[in-house]
């Protein structure tokens, strides 16, 4: 029987990034063409790897293997990358495509057990939801090791015999890690934003809706308000439930809207469109503020579930009388 | 300033009996609500968990148990309008804060 080899495919990266790289990463924040912003599976080399050479394991989101790479500078390693689909490490293993079989797959592919002689894989702590450390030992033969959740730790592990401090393993979510999540939030805010205002333009055309400037940015402030400003300021507002704290936010919004407009005495647009707004807006910060929490890296999936049990019908409730005060309201 | 969620809600059960203190629980815990104590692992801050299932998934021993799932409101919304299981498949549409 004749053995043919398959021929190895290693793909040589830098650790230095490039000005297109980190125009893709700003691309990638705002929304645009996020869904594609992927490198190929297989694996790399950074530095000079031999043998004895660290393989550290990673997802195929370009912004996940450019933050790994960035941190390896002097040192030689291989770098496995995983087809995730294009998902970071994180929501990938929350998902299983980060997982114990496309590792063992992938390593089988690029024959990893002839790249290196040792039997050791560094994984991200965060595939650790995808990932069965136990199971891939079983089946591979290789032995996982979880290291620090972010990158820029991923030196220290490797220098200290692979020991990760308590604050290596924790999850930060820093008011920067916060204010950089909260562009995609503005930019998917901005689809139901234009169906909103093409049914308000709508019914000014048919005469029945008198909405114009005010409406305009006192919506718009709502929903940076929810999107933008909850999501930064989130640990100081009082309270836990996302909703919350976007529906406390947007009602000092909304009181300082009326107040723009006459209050505390007769707001020029009438009492039911001031008490409209009282309803709305913070119905709307609200609901924005709830989607983050979709981006957070704290809340469990029966929070979010409970929240949303009585956030989502006192939002729709509180939205629904809110129009009509503000339409009665343009009728009188 | 710490980021807190709503309190006891979280699904996880540690079966004490199960456990032999290995400790992996600890390394895969993105929130530290695990420490060993007498040579088990126990539960110090359940508030502080997020049900993202690492622990369950590395623990060769069963001896932990939680309901994982995502903690995303768009997912569960959407969940809710297709009458499936929530899923971090923003992927599809390309829309909403998730993945």
């Amino acid at each position: 029987m004749e053995i043919t080899n398959r021929e190895m495919k290693i793909i040589h990266t830098s650790t230095q990034l490039t000005t297109h790289d980190m125009l893709g990463s700003w691309k990638a924040r705002w929304g645009v063409d996020r869904m594609n912003f992927k490198v190929e599976a297989g694996l790399y080399s950074v530095g000079k790897p031999d043998k004895s050479s660290p393989v550290l394991v990673t997802a195929n989101y370009k912004m996940s293997f450019d933050s790994l790479r960035k941190e390896l500078t002097e040192l030689d390693a291989w770098i496995l990358v995983l087809d995730t689909k294009g998902i970071n490490v994180w929501c990938a293993a929350g998902k299983g495509t980060f997982g114990s079989k496309e590792l063992i797959n992938r390593m089988a592919i690029v024959q990893l057990e002839k790249v290196v002689s040792h039997r050791t894989l560094i994984l991200p702590q965060l595939s650790a939801p995808g990932v069965s450390a136990h199971e891939v030992l079983k089946y591979s033969g290789f032995k996982v090791l979880y290291g620090p959740v972010e990158a820029k730790d991923v030196k220290a592990f490797i220098h200290s015999g692979m020991k990760a401090t308590a604050q290596m393993r924790t999850v930060s979510f820093s008011v920067y890690d916060r204010l950089v999540l909260t562009p995609v939030e503005l930019v998917s805010s901005f689809k139901v934003s234009l169906i909103i205002f093409g049914i308000l333009f709508l019914l000014n055309l048919i005469g029945v809706g008198p909405f114009g400037l005010v409406d305009f940015y006192a919506y718009m402030g709502a929903v940076i308000i929810g999107c933008v400003l909850t999501p930064v300021l989130l640990p100081w507002i009082p309270g836990r439930a996302f909703a919350w704290k976007g529906w406390l936010v947007g009602l000092i919004w909304a009181v300082m809207v009326n107040m723009f407009n006459g209050w505390p005495g007769a707001p020029e647009y009438g009492l039911l469109r001031a008490l409209g707004y009282l309803m709305i807006l913070p119905s709307a910060s609200a609901f924005y503020a709830m989607n983050f929490t979709g981006s957070s890296t704290f809340t469990s999936f029966s929070g979010v579930l409970k929240e949303m049990r009585i956030g989502v019908p006192a939002i729709s409730i509180s939205i629904f009388l809110g129009i009509v005060l503000i339409v009665v309201n343009s009728f009188i | 300033m710490k980021n807190r969620y709503l309190k006891n809600v979280a699904t996880l059960k540690l079966k004490s009996d199960k456990c032999t203190g290995c400790g992996r629980c600890i390394e895969v815990c993105p929130h530290q609500v695990f420490v060993i104590k007498e040579g088990k692992s126990v539960i110090v801050d359940k508030d502080g968990c997020m049900e993202c299932g690492a622990c369950v998934k590395n623990c060769s021993f069963n001896a932990l148990d939680v309901k994982p799932g995502v903690g995303c409101a768009y997912a569960i919304i959407m969940g809710w309008l297709t009458g499936t299981e929530p899923s971090c498949d923003c992927s599809d549409n390309g829309s909403g804060g998730c993945c």
